[in-house]
């Protein structure tokens, strides 16, 4: 297939050689700066705080982390919806009532605060408490709210819908012709996933999975795809929080595991080892089980987080030296950087079906003696 | 460390936005297009293996026609031989009819001759014998003037000639 041509391609991996040695370059200027950015803001505020210092870690932890609210342009944004399941009740209001974290908000149980963009509970609203403080009474709240990552997932999968049936609606009127736009771009990689992903690692009984190993496929694809669009519609790190990469990575294990059959148990209750090593043998095989779907869902998650940073940390940079002409440098690095990420975000989504596949592989192997 | 917390609200939004994703897409566009998918395959399998056999059933068809040309000049060839054998056979008999015709013709010419010479013999010999009357009875009328010689003169004579 093209696409399997294009991973093994030599420019790629020398791009990826060299968007590696680039992700420690890059990766040592945002340590450097995250180490002086407490400095610079010292004087900043003895200035008289009117004009806040720029802090380079803080502004790109705040893109990558989840948000109450959409930013636009400038000061313009849209405010989501805050569902909150508290211990005395669901709570539901606008994150407009916020303000952008300058007001508490009273609710009809407690009055809540928006503490490095998350809601906590304020108890007493003359006191002021440090946020630290406010944080750890979370565990009175579960916070269930329409966040950025969720509006972000819904268009993507609003996207995705869009595409998917009307590819399929295009099979039906096109019954057994060649395929034709859309259809024609889409089914190369359906028949990637199937020829290079489902059939050599499942085997035989690869049908059963394709539906999950696709659905997985391109909604990582799509989702790290508008991850990279810096204004609107994307803007989320979606695929790079670690709740999401947990939900794929749980659906894994739990695939997985339902699927085992005998041999697979087996090989982990029973072992071909003598049977005093049982004691030892369950434990790491209980904790291969798991560190699989682990593996996949941190890898994920560093990946996108990863490249999310890096493009930050460049554009960041301009920023920290005040200086425009640093865009000169920093600018074609970004270009080079979502380039990069244009592939990292199809290779990952890649991976995680190809290992998904492995690991259901291995689950419904049969062994013949 | 908050970064590599996973929210609660977030895993339910993404199991619940997960969950129907699959299941439409499983229904609506996975089922569907697989089985297009699996259906041209298969349509596409069926064709190239049609054409396979339309392939063998030529290379059948080509090889009888061959094998036909080829009993045909064989043939052809044995027909041209058995006519060319025939031809000789004809003009080595015709030319034997007619060197024995010669043959026959010359003999019977022979023959003619012969028997023409033996009756211009005989008549020579008529007119011989005729002739030698004659000059014998001149002789004779002669010899009888002399009796006694024309005896013995006719005796000699008679002597003499000899056929």
């Amino acid at each position: 297939m093209h696409f399997s041509h294009v991973l093994k391609s030599k420019k790629i991996a020398l791009s990826l050689i060299l968007g590696v040695f680039l992700t420690f370059c890059t990766c040592k200027t945002f340590a450097t700066q995250a180490e002086h950015a407490p400095e610079t803001e010292q004087p900043a505020h003895t200035e008289g705080g009117h004009e806040e210092a720029f802090n380079p870690s803080e502004v790109i932890l705040e893109h990558i982390a989840d948000s109450h609210s959409i930013h636009l342009w400038g000061t313009a944004s849209i405010a989501l919806p805050v569902i909150l399941y508290t211990d005395k009740g669901l709570e539901v209001f606008s994150a407009a009532n916020f303000e952008h974290g300058h007001k508490d908000f009273a609710g009809k149980h407690y009055t809540y605060r928006l503490v490095k963009d998350k809601v906590a509970i304020v108890e007493g609203t003359d006191n002021l408490l440090p946020a630290a403080t406010v944080l750890s009474l979370n565990k009175k709240l579960i916070d269930f709210s329409i966040t950025r990552n969720v509006v972000s997932m819904w268009m993507s999968m609003l996207i995705i819908f869009i595409i998917f049936l009307s590819v399929s609606s295009a099979y039906k009127k096109r019954e057994g012709k060649a395929p034709k736009g859309l259809q024609s771009f889409i089914e190369p990689i359906i028949m990637f996933v199937r020829d290079d992903i489902a059939r050599p690692n499942i085997g035989y009984k690869y049908e059963r999975f394709m539906p999950l190993l696709l659905t997985v496929f391109f909604f990582i694809w799509v989702n790290n795809l508008i991850g990279l669009v810096p204004f609107f519609p994307g803007g989320a790190n979606l695929t790079g929080n670690i709740a999401v990469t947990f939900v794929l990575a749980f659906i894994t294990l739990v695939v997985v595991n339902i699927n085992g059959n005998k041999y697979y148990w087996k090989h982990i209750f029973a072992p071909d080892v003598p049977v005093w090593l049982y004691p030892i043998m369950w434990p790491v095989e209980l904790v291969g089980i798991i560190s699989k779907p682990f593996a996949l869902m941190i890898r994920l998650f560093a990946n996108i987080t990863a490249g999310h940073i890096i493009v930050l940390s460049l554009i960041s940079l301009i920023f920290v030296f005040k200086a425009a002409s640093v865009s000169l440098v920093s600018v074609p690095f970004v270009v080079f950087m979502d380039v990069l990420e244009l592939l990292v975000a199809a290779l990952q989504a890649f991976i995680f079906t190809l290992l998904t596949a492995l690991f259901i592989g291995t689950a419904i192997e049969e062994h013949h003696h | 460390m908050e970064l590599v917390t996973p929210e609660i609200g977030l895993v339910f939004w993404t199991s619940v936005s997960f969950f129907i994703l699959f299941i439409i897409l499983a229904k609506f566009a996975w089922k569907p297009i697989m089985g297009a998918i699996s259906e041209r395959e298969r349509s596409i399998e069926d064709a190239l293996l049609k054409a396979e056999a339309a392939k063998d059933e030529m290379a059948r068809l080509t090889n009888e026609n061959d094998a036909l040309l080829k009993q045909a000049r064989a043939e052809r060839d044995l027909i041209l031989k058995e006519a060319k054998v025939l031809k000789d056979q004809i003009v080595a008999d015709a030319k034997d009819n007619a060197q024995k015709e010669g043959a026959r013709m010359i003999e019977l010419a022979r023959i003619e001759i012969n028997n023409l010479k033996a009756i211009a013999m005989a008549d020579v010999k008529n007119q011989v014998a005729s002739l030698s009357l004659e000059i014998a009875e001149k002789v004779l009328r002669k010899q009888f003037e002399d009796s006694s010689k024309q005896d013995a003169l006719v005796a000699d004579l008679l002597k003499e000639v000899k056929l």
